[in-house]
């Protein structure tokens, strides 16, 4: 039987299609204002003309009617991380409004996990905030801080760091720096967030700020494991849930 | 009797209790029985229950008041004593309002600054709770202060508190603690027999009933009727068992209780306040020193506030077991420090010597975070 994982995020949707254990189709679609209707649209889109288990997650998880099955993000994650990376022990996903830590089990199912998703600090909302105040394009988040040493930005709330970013930039400090302080920032955030879990081992990083090698590496840093990413990081939750639809359906 | 009635229609009349309870409070009043308002379960309800008043908790449960609070206390401050404040100031709680005398104990930092503010609106007792449960001196400490609340009973509502009125009370609360246990021990049954939703619902319910030997006996044909029910066949689908410990929840923290079972657990254990940490443990009516006795039950309870608190992780070691419970949802009110920091050692003891897992959760009266909530509990579900 086909499968589709669907995995709505606040800021993109993703969808996968499963056919026997290999992935047959991707599909990332911006989530805009109707989550509903870009579920609509990844699921006719990877579904065409034939049936299809479908199993969603993510935050609007309940939102398309024709779902058969919904899974929290977090055993998504965990699942998807597995088929991405089999020797990952734990899983850092910055989502676009929450970020989430979780130490899978010896049976790579979710051992533990924590989730911040009371502030937007420590997410991808605080970087989108940070190039936006900076007047840069997101993609080019890399190119734009690479070699600069970072600046410290002590601010912990999105608002205030960028108050702090107002400030340092009338002082005349290098945007690239400013920019990569805020990564930095972020990052020691993060390890911090995750070491509550005591996790030992490589560390699969997954959620849209994976796409960024310089935000991989500085994670890496602060955190004392390997991180690791793959491709279709940003997959790992729809992957997820198709993973778990077909245990339904082998 | 209520035998009679369909057993939802019984938990909503205790859902319903503290609302119908504001019009027994009024009839009280005109009768010039004396009402007492209590904060902490450290409150030795024997004492007022002794000279014929009535007790009454006044912990708040709702936001409605917090934005009045807001103006005299600091906005990060646990919403329970924010909207306790809130409710004195505004006098939109009419237990408050009914009550002649409130007491509060010296629990943690944020409560005891706070019942400085709130002696501006109503008289306020306030005893004086050590920090510790291992001093001789901490017990003499307490002891005294049980004494010197009788004193200021009897000083303020020109009564005599009797030895023998003392031991009548204590024979009470204990029958009534043991109808509790009864109740909540039906969290055992596995199958469940009900929802955790229903066991709060009576739990919190039964501090606002008045009539304690109503209460008693209305407890009591509760829990015959769900067990005959249960033997019966009406029971209902197994799943994950979930205790509940940490701060205290009822009202609008019920949400916790709701995310956990719409997203297919069952709670079937509240070590919580409004649960067993009170009310495990009896008097003992033998001992001839009452206040000697009173003193030993009221101490021990195992709040966050004590250091160390052993006597939180006794109870929900024993609780785990006996109760089969799969995993531990430790509910921690914003700002609450003690229980936030003790967090650490839940965890430990829970994942580490009773192999089960453990999540911990940060709320406040808002429902704002109904959202993160059932996805945090869906998530720790699947776990299970």
């Amino acid at each position: 039987m086909r499968i589709i994982g669907i995995d709505s995020g606040s800021t993109t949707t993703k969808g996968v299609l499963l056919s026997g254990d290999v992935v047959e189709d991707w599909l990332i679609l911006p989530t805009g204002y109707n989550p509903r209707q870009t579920m609509k649209d990844v699921y006719l889109q990877l579904k065409k003309d034939q049936e299809a288990y479908t199993v969603t997650t993510g935050y609007g998880r309940m939102l398309l009617a024709e779902s058969d099955k919904s899974v929290t993000e977090i055993t998504c994650h965990a699942k998807g991380a597995r088929y991405l990376c089999p020797f990952a022990k734990v899983v850092i996903d910055i989502g676009g409004q929450d970020s989430k830590a979780i130490a899978l089990d010896a049976q790579q199912g979710v051992g533990d996990f924590l989730m911040n998703d009371k502030c937007a600090a420590g997410t991808g909302r605080f970087i989108e905030v940070m190039m936006r105040t900076l007047h840069q394009d997101m993609m080019d988040l890399d190119a734009f801080v690479k070699d600069y040493e970072p600046i410290p930005i002590n601010s912990m709330c999105t608002v205030f760091a960028e108050s702090e970013m107002i400030g340092l930039l009338s002082n005349g400090a290098l945007p690239n720096a400013i920019a990569m302080g805020v990564i930095d920032a972020i990052c020691q955030r993060t390890a911090t967030f995750a070491k509550r879990l005591s996790i030992k081992g490589t560390v699969f990083f997954s959620g849209g700020l994976a796409q960024s090698e310089i935000i991989r590496a500085t994670l890496e840093k602060h955190l004392g494991f390997d991180v690791v990413i793959h491709e279709r990081s940003q997959f790992a939750g729809a992957i997820g849930a198709a993973l778990i639809g077909r245990s339904m359906h082998p | 009797m209520h035998l009679k009635k369909e057993l939802p229609e019984i938990f909503e009349q205790f859902a319903d209790a503290r609302k119908n309870g504001f019009i027994l409070a009024k009839e009280l009043k005109e009768k010039n029985i004396p009402m007492v308002g209590t904060f902490c379960t450290y409150m030795p309800q024997e004492i007022p229950l002794a000279m014929g008043a009535a007790v009454v908790s006044l912990c708040a449960t709702s936001d409605e008041t917090i934005a009045a609070a807001e103006e005299d206390l600091p906005r990060n401050l646990c919403p329970l004593i924010k909207s306790s404040y809130g409710f004195g100031k505004t006098d939109k709680c009419p237990y408050f309002y009914f009550s002649d005398l409130v007491v509060g104990e010296t629990t943690c930092d944020g409560k005891k600054k706070m019942y400085e503010y709130l002696s501006e609106y109503k008289p306020m007792h306030v005893m004086e709770l050590p920090n510790t449960q291992f001093s001789q001196d901490g017990f003499n400490l307490w002891k005294s202060e049980i004494l010197r609340l009788k004193s200021a009973l009897e000083a303020q509502f020109n009564v005599e508190i009797t030895d023998e009125a003392v031991k009548k009370a204590i024979i009470l609360k204990n029958k009534e603690r043991v109808t509790l246990k009864r109740f909540y021990a039906l969290g055992q049954l596995n199958p469940p027999a009900l929802s955790g939703l229903d066991i709060l619902k009576v739990l919190y319910g039964s501090t606002f009933k008045f009539d304690r030997e109503a209460n008693i006996d209305e407890v009591n044909a509760l829990t015959d009727q769900i067990e005959a029910d249960y033997k019966n066949g009406k029971q209902l689908e197994s799943k994950p068992r979930v205790l509940i410990t940490g701060c205290p929840i009822g009202g609008v923290t019920e949400k916790v209780v709701k995310a956990i079972e719409d997203n297919g657990a069952h709670v079937v254990f509240f070590e919580n306040c409004m649960g067993a940490k009170a009310i495990e443990d009896l008097v003992d009516e033998n001992n001839p020193d009452i206040y000697d006795a009173l003193a030993k039950k009221y101490l021990s309870i195992g709040c966050s506030c004590m250091t160390p608190n052993p006597n939180r992780i006794k109870l929900l070691d024993a609780a785990i077991d006996t109760y089969k419970v799969d995993g531990v949802v430790d509910v921690v009110l914003q700002a609450c420090h003690t229980y936030a920091i003790e967090t650490l050692s839940i965890k430990r003891f829970v994942n580490g010597e009773k192999s089960i897992p453990y999540t911990s959760i940060e709320t406040d009266y808002s429902t704002s975070d109904v959202g993160q909530l059932q996805t945090r509990m869906a998530a720790f579900v699947e776990m299970l």
